[in-house]
């Protein structure tokens, strides 16, 4: 047994679960899909005094589309989920793009989208999706519930701002305004690596311009990057040659990559340049198709 | 403390922590208290003698002790056994009925899909959670499907025919024909020259 000693709980109600948190007084965890937080146990590099298993708390394993078109996604809902959600398939084309390549199909079925933002791994894929759609985390707490957008949450290296006292129990993709497209690419060593380094693009068109634009990037600093700036040279213009330059240049200037055994930095900056263009081609082709 | 694995968990002190689990494993309900820390693997192999299912590299990526949890493949190095209380576990003891194999275990046997069969447990129970979704799936949809499934000896090839095996042979198809078709499918858009001899 490679794990610390800990007491394990499997509460039936979120006010059973946030008790028992509450009283853990921060020496507690929070078990969903187990991905990342058993292997982090088995190392010990948690070693919670108490393990809050969420698995069996009712009402969290959706993934439901709105009448509005925002997406709400349950703490309980595996990357399996969304990889077959056919609403994620026609609606969320980052998303979409995205949860084919987390980890391995056997996690899949058994991680969770809530989960992975909240374990906020430097590497991984879904807090940049959840930050370029411009998504948000629920989090419940002795006093209520409070909506936290993603950029605000994940804070550094496996930091999020939740108190010890709170659960994530959702993430909301907000309604788009435009019509949504997007797309995500992640260079990875082979199926399951962590990224070297990947890109998040999701961009709300109305009217043959970019009404809404979201760029972030994985695997390449310390945190997934909001790369703000870069998404901003796309807005209000239509998505031309020159605003798709523009913007792979400021993402890949956005990126803080470090050199490692997966690259040098200078080729994660190449890669973020290149994946940026590359997904914003890609759309502009297809809306040129479509019009 | 009462645990039916003392052989693991060493008498505990009485301020350890410890649930009682029911897990039907194979078919058969097994009870036992354990320490929650306690992984599945462990659980099946140190606590069940289940030694079939094997540990690879232990950090989730070999996909050597998948079993299915439920009907859905999962790591159990990766899963507290605990966490397995009151649902179901197939590992590949629980594959073949009696003397009859599986399907997927004939096809493995078949078509030489492996070598030293370590990975092969785990590649078949990835296999069998493929085919209960997917009764009629591409090579490509295999690959897919077992990404998750390392294998250091076969390249692969021989692994995705005898799945292409299984899947005809539970639709009712020939599977020895279906395995060739996708030979010589396979020997028709190989690009003439390839072959080393010749270069």
């Amino acid at each position: 047994m490679y794990p610390g000693r800990f007491r394990y709980v499997s509460p039936r109600s979120i006010e059973d679960a946030l008790a028992v948190l509450s009283d853990a007084e921060g020496e507690g965890k929070v078990l969903a899909g187990g991905q990342s937080l058993i292997p982090l146990l088995k190392l010990r590099f948690a070693s919670p005094s108490v393990l809050v298993d969420i698995n069996n708390l009712p009402g969290l394993d959706h993934v439901r589309m709105e009448r509005d078109g925002s997406f709400r996604i349950g703490a309980l809902a595996r990357h399996a989920m969304l990889e077959r959600s056919p609403d994620i398939l026609r609606h969320q084309p980052t998303a979409a793009a995205a949860a084919p390549l987390i980890a391995d199909p056997i996690v899949r079925n058994r991680g969770t989208l809530v989960g992975s933002v909240c374990h906020a791994d430097p590497q991984g894929d879904w807090a940049a999706v959840m930050i370029a759609a411009g998504g948000s985390v629920v989090a419940q707490g002795p006093e209520g519930s409070r909506t936290i957008a993603v950029r605000d949450f994940v804070t550094g290296p496996f930091q999020n701002v939740l108190g010890y006292d709170e659960i994530a129990v959702e993430a909301i993709i907000p309604a788009p305004t435009g019509t949504v497209v997007g797309g995500f690419l992640k260079l990875e060593r082979r199926v399951g690596d962590f990224a070297t380094a990947g890109a998040a693009v999701s961009l709300e068109l109305a009217g043959g311009r970019v009404a809404r634009a979201g760029i972030a990037l994985t695997g390449v600093g310390s945190a997934t990057i909001d790369a703000a700036d870069a998404a901003g040279a796309l807005l209000n213009r239509p998505l031309g040659a020159e605003s798709i330059d523009r913007a792979a240049t400021l993402a890949a200037e956005a990126a803080q990559p470090k050199s490692d055994h997966r690259g040098s930095a200078d080729y994660k900056r190449h890669v973020v340049h290149t994946f940026v263009r590359r997904i914003l081609a890609g759309l502009a082709e297809q809306t040129e198709r479509a019009a | 403390m009462t645990s039916l694995f003392e052989e693991i968990a060493e008498s505990a002190p009485d301020d350890v922590p410890v649930n009682r689990v029911s897990v039907t494993v194979n078919g058969r309900r097994r009870t036992a208290d354990i320490e929650p820390r306690l992984l599945l693997a462990h659980f099946l192999r140190q606590g069940l003698k289940l030694t079939g299912t094997h540990t690879g590299c232990d950090t989730t990526n070999c996909g050597a002790c998948t079993v299915l949890l439920d009907g859905k493949a999962v790591k159990s190095c990766t899963v507290l056994a605990v966490q397995a209380d009151g649902r179901e576990v197939t590992t590949v003891e629980g594959m073949a009925g009696g003397s009859e194999l599986d399907p997927v275990q004939e096809g493995f046997k078949d078509e030489h899909a492996l070598q030293c069969g370590f990975c092969t447990p785990g590649m078949m129970l990835s296999a069998r959670a493929l085919l209960n979704e997917n009764p009629d799936p591409t090579e490509d949809e295999i690959r897919f499907a077992l990404s998750g499934n390392l294998c250091r000896c076969t390249g692969y090839q021989n692994i995705v025919k005898a799945v292409l095996w299984a899947a005809a042979k539970e639709r009712g198809e020939d599977p020895t024909g279906a395995v060739a078709s996708y030979g010589a499918r396979q020997d028709g858009v190989r690009p003439p020259g390839q072959n080393g001899a010749q270069q």
